[in-house]
């Protein structure tokens, strides 16, 4: 099982930490696993914008690197649902709609692909988790309050299964942190609104760490909290999964 | 309108005031949490909303059948039918049965589409006077204020602003915030409209094309009100209003009040069916670009709306926007899909003003999936023009380094040697993400980097 990991380009670029984490992470898990070197992005910052048309040169990138791979795991549920819902190839459509389904979330491919249902470890803080939206209703990675229907979470599946995590319930539970690509800086004040709202419901059950799937939603969470100058921290939930073991 | 600011100009400066955007989300995620206690409460709710959802597909992929039937049988029980193609002929016509009446005054229950085709400015300029009698709808009404909710008109108002609106207008004490004091003035005050009025104007929740009758849903009982004490009782409707059959309302009642408040249904549901004895009844079929949204395959779905407001209760921008950001009738992400079919050039900034998160459509009791059509009309906007060229460009200058893997490998270097370096070029006020955020810290090197380092070594252990 060929496996290809799948590094956002602000993950690669700003966070290297991350992707070491999921790259270390599922070599430990038993994973065949190589990071393609020319892979950029998925093209969903152009087509959340409007410009989905733009994005055909980071299909064809996206497929010219990853077409090898069984199976294509990427540490962010945001860039997986662009890919699932978006990737096309004009000159084998059969291809990128195969693609379209080998790609996977990390805590989805651990549950659902590697059927691995307990991480060991120790972690000895008080957590609250971010659920971010493209995972959670776009993937599904986690029940949605909205739904009448019963709960179950990938991701907090894994989590709570580690030693000393202490892993808070929120007031609201699946609310939307306002990153939201080009929004955080097109609706700048709705954004950075939306974040303090996030963290203030952290606050209150006292928190010392924010995790979550999506660098994304916690580099806006961060870039508030080192603004307040919070002691909250700030770590992606495979940092966590691969401190562990 | 009250602005022609865009949405992000408008919701900067609704939260300036930090304690009040903090009411607004409070208030309005109280009403999405009785939202999802009622829901939680009906085992089949996911199935009421498959249903209602099948129904209403139906009912647009056959519309024309129906709205012939729904004709045909409200004439049998006596109803006069008008058929509106825009917000002007609609005007025209309500405006023709007042006159035809010699009546200059009217009372109005809420009628979202009425707001749609800006209604009391029209009768207004004609010298009528209208009332309306949904008490959220007469405050802003007194404050020459659209509604900022369709079904919470006066959701953006604190009671001390209700009494200081009514001490001008109805003569309340100032600064008497007390809520009985200030419904028991608004209710004297309307039950005097209530009697003179000959003309009464409903909106339509529902209208039954298997038996020609329409249903109107209020907590107020001020549509029934109106109607039974009038000589005339004018109907309006979007023609997507449409059911099928009776039996559908027990798919629709169940879901609607609950959707929009927590309730298990609204205190009165009114069938209207004919008209008594010497009094008359019409009813007014409007258009307004709703067949071309049918005709756009993309966006029809927008039209199963039942206006129950759930989407802007959970729209975590909705609730620290508030609804007059979105400067259309209809607010919040229902809005945003609909405006655009209205005014693209006007509209071009809505649906931009969502992260699509998707709480919406999972909210939604038919199913539309809102979320969806936010991104749908991005890419419509974009290649239609109605983009800023700044933008374009940008994203022009974007996809090329993000096609090819060199120019990204040098792009990441060079920005993150700037960040580090030159940290001003970043750290400015011309960056929005820094006005009110941390940019992250440049690391050493990139993940790309550390590979080509690390990862042979990695491999070479595995071989072993």
């Amino acid at each position: 099982m060929k496996i290809g990991l799948f590094i956002p380009c602000y993950v690669d670029q700003f966070y290297p930490k991350v992707a070491i984490a999921t790259y270390e992470l599922l070599q430990k898990l038993g994973c065949d696993v190589r990071f393609p070197m020319k892979q950029t992005c998925c093209g969903q910052p152009m087509a959340n914008s409007g410009y989905e048309h733009l994005t055909k040169g980071c299909d064809t990138n996206f497929i010219a690197n990853f077409a090898e791979f069984d199976f294509i795991v990427c540490p962010s549920g945001s860039c997986v649902l662009h890919v699932k819902e978006h990737l096309h190839d004009e000159n084998n459509e059969a291809l990128a709609s195969q693609m379209r389904k080998r790609v996977f979330e990390l805590t989805e491919f651990i549950t659902d692909i590697l059927k691995i249902e307990m991480i060991p470890g120790n972690f000895p803080y008080k957590v609250g988790m971010h659920q971010s939206c493209h995972g959670q209703r776009g993937l599904k990675l986690s029940q949605m309050t909205e739904l009448n229907a019963p709960f179950f979470s990938k991701p907090e599946q894994l989590l709570s299964r580690i030693d000393g995590i202490n892993l808070v319930s929120l007031s609201r539970k699946d609310e939307c942190c306002g990153f939201g690509g080009t929004f955080c800086v097109t609706e700048e004040a709705i954004s950075v609104k939306m974040g303090q709202d996030r963290i203030k419901d952290h606050e209150a059950h006292q928190v010392e760490y924010i995790t979550g799937g999506d660098m994304s939603c916690l580099m806006h969470l961060e870039g508030i909290l080192k603004r307040q100058k919070s002691p909250i921290k700030i770590i992606h939930i495979a940092e966590i999964l691969n401190a562990t073991i | 309108m009250k602005s022609n600011l865009e949405h992000s100009e408008a919701a900067a400066i609704f939260n300036k005031d930090v304690k009040r955007v903090d009411w607004h989300d409070e208030t309005l995620w109280f009403v999405r949490e009785k939202r999802d206690k009622a829901a939680h409460q009906i085992p089949e709710w996911e199935l009421l909303r498959e249903t209602a959802s099948e129904i209403k597909n139906n009912v647009l992929s056959n519309m024309h059948d129906y709205l012939l039937e729904f004709e045909s049988n409200a004439q049998k029980n006596g109803i006069t039918i008008h058929w509106a193609a825009d917000a002007d002929e609609h005007n025209k016509i309500v405006h023709s049965i007042m006159e035809k009446h010699g009546v200059k005054q009217m009372v109005k229950s809420k009628s979202m589409l009425t707001e749609e085709c800006h209604l009391n400015e029209y009768l207004s300029e004609k010298g009528i006077d209208v009332i309306d009698s949904d008490l959220g709808e007469r405050i802003v009404q007194l404050r020459k204020e659209p509604p900022s909710h369709i079904v919470l008109p006066a959701i953006h108002l604190k009671k001390e602003d209700v009494s200081e609106t009514f001490h001008e207008h109805l003569g309340t004490e100032k600064g008497n915030n007390d809520p009985q004091y200030l419904t028991e003035a608004a209710r004297l005050h309307l039950r005097d409209t209530f009697l003179t009025r000959k003309v009464a104007l409903t909106g339509v929740n529902f209208a039954i094309a298997e038996t020609g009758e329409i249903v109107v849903c209020t907590n107020e009982g001020n549509a029934d009100m109106g109607v039974h004490l009038a000589d005339v009782h004018i109907a309006c409707m979007g023609f997507e209003k449409i059911i099928p059959q009776r039996k559908h309302l027990s798919v629709f009642l169940r879901l609607l009040a609950r959707s929009a408040t927590g309730q298990p249904i609204t205190t009165f549901s009114s069938h209207f069916k004919t008209p008594r004895d010497g009094k008359e009844m019409h009813i007014v079929i409007v258009d307004n670009g709703r067949t071309t949204q049918l005709g756009r395959e993309d966006f029809r779905s927008s039209l199963k709306c039942i206006r129950c407001g759930a989407c802007m209760n959970t729209c975590p921008v909705y609730r620290r926007s508030g609804g007059h950001s979105y400067h259309n009738a209809v607010a919040g992400p229902i809005g945003s899909i609909l405006a655009p079919n209205l005014d693209m050039s006007k509209n071009a900034d809505l649906p931009f003003a969502s992260t699509l998160c998707g709480s919406c459509t999972n909210v939604c009791p038919v199913k539309i999936d809102i979320h969806n059509q936010l991104y749908k009309w991005r890419q419509v906007l974009v290649k239609e023009g109605h983009t800023p060229l700044g933008k374009t460009v940008a994203m022009k200058g974007m996809a090329t380094v993000l096609a090819n893997p060199m120019v990204f490998d040098f792009a990441g270097k060079a920005g993150r040697f700037v960040m580090k370096n030159m940290p001003v070029l970043v750290n400015n006020s011309l960056n929005p993400w820094y006005k009110q955020r941390e940019m992250p810290a440049p690391p050493e090197e990139s993940f790309r980097e550390w590979y080509k380092k690390n990862a042979k070594e990695s491999k070479d252990k595995k071989d072993e």
